[in-house]
């Protein structure tokens, strides 16, 4: 096969794409109201639809790999990790040499060299190091991530990239997100329209709690390896302090070794059994076996969502698929419903107009806030974030050592506080069940713009 | 449904439009942090402490205890709050040494809120009221200091008698307890 550059006219004339063309250029039954037939479908995805995929793991694999075949012409993927052993059995794209080397840029380097009809931009970095101004770029992104911590921070991303105009949200600033995760036999895949449908936050409770046991059946009755696992963990690491006091690596084999050395004596103490080395690594590590099959049927389900999404050919799935292969297969998709008191996506930023920054007071906001008929708060607290990403407080008035440091800024102009146009204070009281997000804007400035 | 993409089909490529408003916003562990903080609720005998007023992740929970065996003491814990928070609790130490059947000499604090039972609806109130309930009814049947547990178990006067040579400032058994009474 010879890796020719991507040619997207020669492509879209390939015989391969036929099967795309029933779906994408043919009316049917079950498609969109507003769908249109026509070649233009396939030459969005194959030329325009930029996606971006969040890990270069079991999932991003086979996400990767699925999408390049489906025909996405151009694919960026993110991931910070490189590549372990352990990966290979299932991350099919990396082979034994590439061992230490980034997950994304061998998962690129491979794609670019086998589909030619796709070009993927690798960056082997963490989320966190892109701004509004890189996950804008794209039309859809699909996760498949292992953190909950992650995958809280891009929905909270795409929640700050949406536009409002008169209160309503502007659809073009919608990113759509597409998020898988598996853990072990157990999957799940939904899709996530910032703003409209259920986000990561509204459904928080849904993901499964780690496991901890409690903290005295680890320090007097255990009864479980994984009890002895635990204790040297928690209590005896910090009280012997081995390798001069470092905080404990679970990527360390000496850090394991030494857990494992002394779980095992505990065990005996207490007449357990079933400390192995593994164990002892999955308990530190919180590892749960990852199963290539499960990562398939899941990343498959993510990639289909993906073609509709991009397509408009059908609905999407409404909107959160739940998947066990642990005993028979079973699968169940529900629509979980978007929290009316979800503190990240149901408070629209709401317009604070404020005459002149430089002769309004913190005091007089707050004053404002509790008397307008439209908030009538009792006791708000403000916050805010600084240009430089650092969270501020401006008053919070319910506890004694904050309201001591921030009372000085009651009397201070907003300008004086350093507060611009347009800056977002967060705003919680007792008497909302949200938070509320007040976004500044200064009349004076308005002037001067006309 | 919405219809995503036909109004988006044009944007993309001409887009440099990001104009969706360079505003930093607060992370979702901050917004539910500070709707925790500014909702706090605390019985007479806790005030919470914030070394510094911009980061409300950070901050002492100082109990006062009004009756029961530890009456007239004062016992600090640290609170340390996550990024993950309220999916994952947050880390709470006893930073006074105190002789209690609940809480070790580590500062670790056996609170089933604090780790197999918490639940992302519960709140730092919640945590608060749990820990001054373990002042009022320490509970010998779930030991982390063993040998307080034990003596609460065997002969509450004698671990009455300790708890309040802990606090003055004095050994019980081998371990030297500080003195946490404030005049």
């Amino acid at each position: 096969m010879s890796v020719a550059s991507p040619n997207p006219a020669l492509a879209l004339q390939s015989k391969r794409w036929n099967g795309l063309r029933h779906l994408l250029e043919r009316e049917g039954p079950f498609c969109k109201g507003d769908f249109s037939p026509s070649p233009d479908n396939l030459e969005f995805l194959q030329t325009k639809c930029k996606v971006l995929v969040i890990g270069a793991g079991g999932l991003g694999c086979e996400l990767l790999k699925d999408l390049a075949l489906v025909g996405f012409g151009d694919l960026h993927v993110i991931d910070m990790d490189t590549i372990e052993l352990s990966n290979l059995n299932r991350q099919f794209l990396f082979r034994r040499s590439d061992i230490g080397a980034s997950k994304a840029e061998c998962a690129a380097r491979f794609i670019n060299g086998r589909v030619p009809t796709c070009r993927v931009t690798p960056h082997f970095k963490r989320i966190q190091d892109f701004d509004e101004t890189f996950y804008s770029q794209f039309h859809l992104i699909v996760c498949g991530l292992d953190s909950i911590v992650a995958r809280r921070w891009i929905n909270g991303m795409l929640l700050s990239m949406l536009r409002y105009e008169d209160g309503s949200i502007d659809v073009s600033s919608i990113v759509p997100m597409i998020d898988g995760g598996t853990e072990g036999f157990k999957g799940n895949a939904r899709v996530i329209l910032p703003g409209f449908t259920a986000c990561i936050e509204c459904t928080l409770d849904l993901f499964p709690p780690q496991v901890n046991y409690p903290l005295c059946t680890i320090a007097n009755t255990p009864r479980l390896p994984e009890h002895c696992i635990e204790y040297v963990k928690l209590i005896q690491w910090d009280k012997e302090s081995p390798f001069n006091s470092v905080p404990l690596d679970g990527d360390d084999p000496q850090h394991i070794g030494w857990i494992y050395e002394r779980s095992l004596e505990r065990a005996s103490e207490f007449n357990i059994t079933g400390i192995t080395y593994r164990l002892v690594q999955g308990v530190i590590k919180h590892i749960i076996p990852a199963v290539a099959s499960t990562n398939a049927v899941i990343a498959a389900a993510c990639a289909l969502e993906v073609f509709k999404l991009a397509t408009s050919c059908y609905d999407s799935m409404a909107n959160y698929l739940n998947f066990n292969d642990l005993d028979g297969i079973y699968t169940y998709t529900y629509e979980a419903e978007k929290s009316e008191t979800c503190l990240a996506c149901s408070n629209t930023p709401q317009l604070l107009p404020i005459e002149d920054p430089n002769t309004t007071t913190l005091e007089d906001v707050i004053k404002l806030l509790c008397e307008s008929a439209k908030y009538q708060l009792k006791s708000p607290a403000l916050t805010t974030v600084t240009k430089e990403g650092k969270q501020k407080t401006l008053y919070l008035g319910t506890v004694k050592s904050i309201e001591q440091a921030t009372r000085k800024n009651l009397t201070q102009s907003l300008g004086e506080l350093g507060l611009e146009d347009g800056q977002q204070l967060t705003v919680t009281d007792i008497t909302s069940p949200t938070a509320i997000t007040l976004q500044l804007k200064y009349q004076a400035n308005e002037v001067e713009m006309i | 449904m919405i219809r995503l993409f036909s109004l988006k089909q044009q944007m993309k490529e001409g887009e440099q439009k990001g104009s969706g408003g360079q505003q930093k916003k607060a992370s979702a562990a901050q917004l539910r942090i500070q709707k925790d903080i500014s909702e706090l609720n605390l019985p007479k005998t806790c005030v919470t402490e914030f070394p510094d007023a911009d980061d409300l992740l950070n901050f002492k929970l100082i109990i006062s205890p009004d009756e029961g065996f530890y009456k007239d003491g004062r016992f600090v814990f640290n609170f340390r709050v996550g990024s993950n928070y309220p999916h994952e609790p947050p880390k709470v130490k006893c930073a006074t040494l105190v002789y209690h059947p609940n809480i070790d000499l580590e500062g670790n604090v056996c609170l089933n809120i604090l780790r197999e039972d918490w639940n992302p609806v519960l709140t730092i109130n919640s945590i608060v009221y749990g820990l001054q309930f373990l002042f009022l009814e320490p509970n010998p049947e779930d030991p982390l200091n063993k040998e307080a547990a034990d003596v609460l178990q065997s002969n509450r006067r004698q671990f009455e008698y300790n708890v309040k040579k802990a606090m003055r400032g004095g050994y019980v058994g081998e371990t030297y307890f500080e003195c946490c009474m404030p005049k």
